[in-house]
């Protein structure tokens, strides 16, 4: 690297290193298959979220990681290195788990100085590193309490804080919010991502809620029957999932029946361009978010972009609103909208299509 | 409805203040009465009537001496039989009973079974089943009383077992594990300082229990030929029955005072917080007060 670069280019150069690799890595469980030709790289700093769901192989892939599981195939790297032989102890990574896991038998101070105790770190020294990883969390008073005195959301900051005071090469969150209430566990995770961003650490974030992997990762690899389906940055998976499944999965989806034709895909006489123009004629199934809908009032739609339907339900979400609709050609689709709106249930109305390109799967 | 057992609309609740009175009363009677008469026995002056303590008196003034002497060396035997079979449950049980915990949890109920079967199996039985061994384990390493550690160990394995087992259930120890060992920590260090203090109370618990069977048992010694307190005790017995008795009474008071300390573990209160070490400072984060 030149002497002359800015830091911002020495940053991005370091964002760049790859710090860990996951190469052809398999694992079964007697005969299930949890992993099979996993791949994935993460990048100095950056933070990659696992999303899937449950029994998608995710936490096998933390824990192979981590060296909790061993690999039946393929190799792990760090910086390089290849660590899938070498035990936990000997990994230099720092975890954080779903599950409360601090040691009840020690203070929350002292839980903090175990792993620096593992690596004989002087006393003092110790104490010193710990008290700055609880002050990191905001946990800087709470050194003497034990884990039965401190709340869920506590424990967890104290547990991301042993995690961090090693200064790990990686660092690995087991699904750590799963067990907060919905409040704590945005207010964790946002306190988390700004912790992470600070000091550059390079973060495995497993989890099977959407909202949060969108919200803290800098790249989401979307997780199914032990593969990797997609990676990419949450925007990119959203709006332009690979996979029918990553469409269903990541955020909400009306699935339509319809026809492609000439790389356009109709919805009961409503044409909109696909995501793969490339995807063969026949009959399919459309995914359309609910966000590219829109509702309007009976006979203000050019035909040909809305289709008719009756107001089944209006659920107010707070600074939104969802509204279903019961199409006249049959079935149903959710509309997201703006809160102010609010269709009466039965009234008549026009779903219009914001014409965003859609995902579609070939219907069996 | 039973008496005494209140309930609203067929959801039982705990038993009354005078129906607890009175089954603690019956249960602590069955034990009370053989203990009572016991001290009653010691007490009595013999053929001129009424009551004094001068048997025990006589045999803490004379001191163990004499004909007593084999009771001093009986009790030595089954102190060290019991800190041997407490050897053999924290060496084998406590570490088999954690791995397979964490790494073979399917092979619990089997570990279940092998614990609790001798409990069902009586000592006469297990003798049976032991002679042989003992005999070919006597062409190894004698036949001194210590041997005796062994069939001592398979008989407190049930209580032993559930003593730990029921602190087991209360404790991620697995996910524990996995924390330590991510932190740098190898198998030695997880067990030391992760597992055994956060198990302190069943395994202390499974201790004194293993100690309380050992100081009580008599049938495996004696018909295995070795002395142990309760054999000499008998042997004390047949020429001064007085003595017997109190020595009993004794050994029961030491095995209560273990029982106590068992119950003392099972309510004790964690450390109060401690004051933070180091300055305090200010918070470099927006904490999030949860």
């Amino acid at each position: 690297m030149s002497h002359t670069e800015t830091p911002a280019l020495q940053q991005k150069a370091v964002q760049q290193k790859t710090v860990v690799e996951f190469s052809g890595v398999a694992k079964r469980y007697g005969s299930h298959l949890a992993l099979t030709e996993f791949d994935l790289t993460l990048q100095a700093g950056e933070l990659v979220a696992l999303l899937g769901p449950s029994g998608s192989g995710k936490t096998t892939a933390l824990r192979v990681l981590a060296g909790l599981e061993s690999c039946d195939d393929g190799r792990i790297l760090i910086n390089g290195d290849d660590v899938s032989g070498l035990p936990t102890s000997r990994r230099d990574m720092g975890m954080v788990f779903q599950s409360y896991s601090l040691f009840p038998h020690l203070s929350a101070g002292e839980n903090v100085e175990f792993g620096l105790r593992m690596r004989r770190v002087p006393s003092i020294e110790r104490r010193e590193r710990a008290a700055a990883a609880l002050a990191l969390v905001g946990l800087d008073a709470h050194y003497g309490r034990f884990a039965h005195e401190l709340s869920g959301g506590q424990q967890q900051r104290v547990a991301l804080a042993r995690a961090l005071v090693t200064r790990p090469r990686v660092l690995l969150l087991d699904e750590p919010l799963s067990a907060l209430d919905a409040k704590v566990r945005v207010q964790l995770r946002d306190q988390i991502r700004r912790i992470q961003t600070e000091l550059g650490i390079t973060t495995l974030f497993v989890t099977h809620d959407q909202d949060e992997a969108l919200a803290v990762a800098d790249r989401v690899a979307v997780m199914r029957d032990g593969r990797i389906e997609q990676v990419g940055t949450p925007e990119e998976l959203y709006t332009r999932p690979a996979t029918p499944f990553i469409a269903d999965f990541v955020g909400l989806s009306n699935r339509l029946p319809g026809v492609v034709r000439h790389g356009f895909a109709e919805v009961h006489g409503v044409v909109l361009p696909l995501l793969d123009p490339s995807h063969a004629d026949g009959p399919v199934r459309v995914f359309v978010r609910p966000e590219d809908l829109t509702l309007a009032t009976a006979g203000t739609s050019p035909a040909g972009t809305s289709l008719a339907g009756t107001v089944l339900l209006s659920s107010f979400l707070g600074s939104l609103r969802r509204t279903s609709v019961q199409l006249d050609q049959g079935g149903t689709v959710v509309v997201q909208h703006d809160v102010r709106d609010r269709p009466m249930v039965g009234a008549a109305v026009l779903v219009r299509f914001a014409g965003a390109p859609v995902p579609v799967e070939a219907a069996i | 409805m039973t008496a005494g057992i209140r309930s609203v609309r067929g959801v039982a609740h705990a038993p009354g203040r005078a129906t607890r009175l009175l089954i603690l009363g019956a249960v602590g009677l069955v034990f009370a009465v053989p203990i009572l008469a016991m001290i009653e026995f010691t007490l009595r002056r013999g053929l001129v009537g009424g009551y004094d303590f001068q048997r025990w008196i006589e045999l803490f003034q004379n001191g163990l001496t004499g004909e007593y002497a084999p009771v001093l060396v009986a009790l030595a035997n089954s102190v060290g039989l019991a800190v041997g079979t407490v050897v053999i449950v924290l060496v084998l049980l406590v570490p088999t009973m954690l791995l397979v915990h964490i790494r073979f949890p399917r092979l619990r109920r089997t570990l279940e079974i092998l614990c609790i079967l001798p409990i069902s199996i009586p000592a006469i039985v297990l003798v049976v089943g032991l002679a042989p061994v003992f005999s070919g384990l006597a062409r190894f390493v004698g036949s001194g009383v210590w041997t005796l550690a062994f069939a001592y160990g398979i008989t407190v394995l049930p209580f032993a077992y559930r003593a730990i087992q029921s602190n087991l259930d209360g404790v991620d120890v697995r996910t524990l594990s996995e924390a330590a060992r991510s932190l740098g920590a190898g198998w030695l260090s997880v067990l030391l300082r992760v597992l055994v203090p956060n198990l302190r109370r069943g395994i202390l618990a499974g201790a004194f229990i293993a100690v309380a069977v050992v100081l009580g048992e008599f049938t495996i010694a004696s018909l295995l030929s070795r002395v142990n307190l309760q054999t000499a005790l008998v042997v004390v017995s047949k020429n001064d029955p007085y003595s017997a008795v109190i020595l009993s009474l004794l050994a029961l008071f030491v095995a209560f005072l273990l029982l106590l300390a068992i119950g003392r573990l099972g309510t004790e209160r964690r450390r109060p917080a401690r004051a933070d070490p180091t300055t305090p400072t200010t918070p470099t984060s927006g904490g999030v007060q949860s």
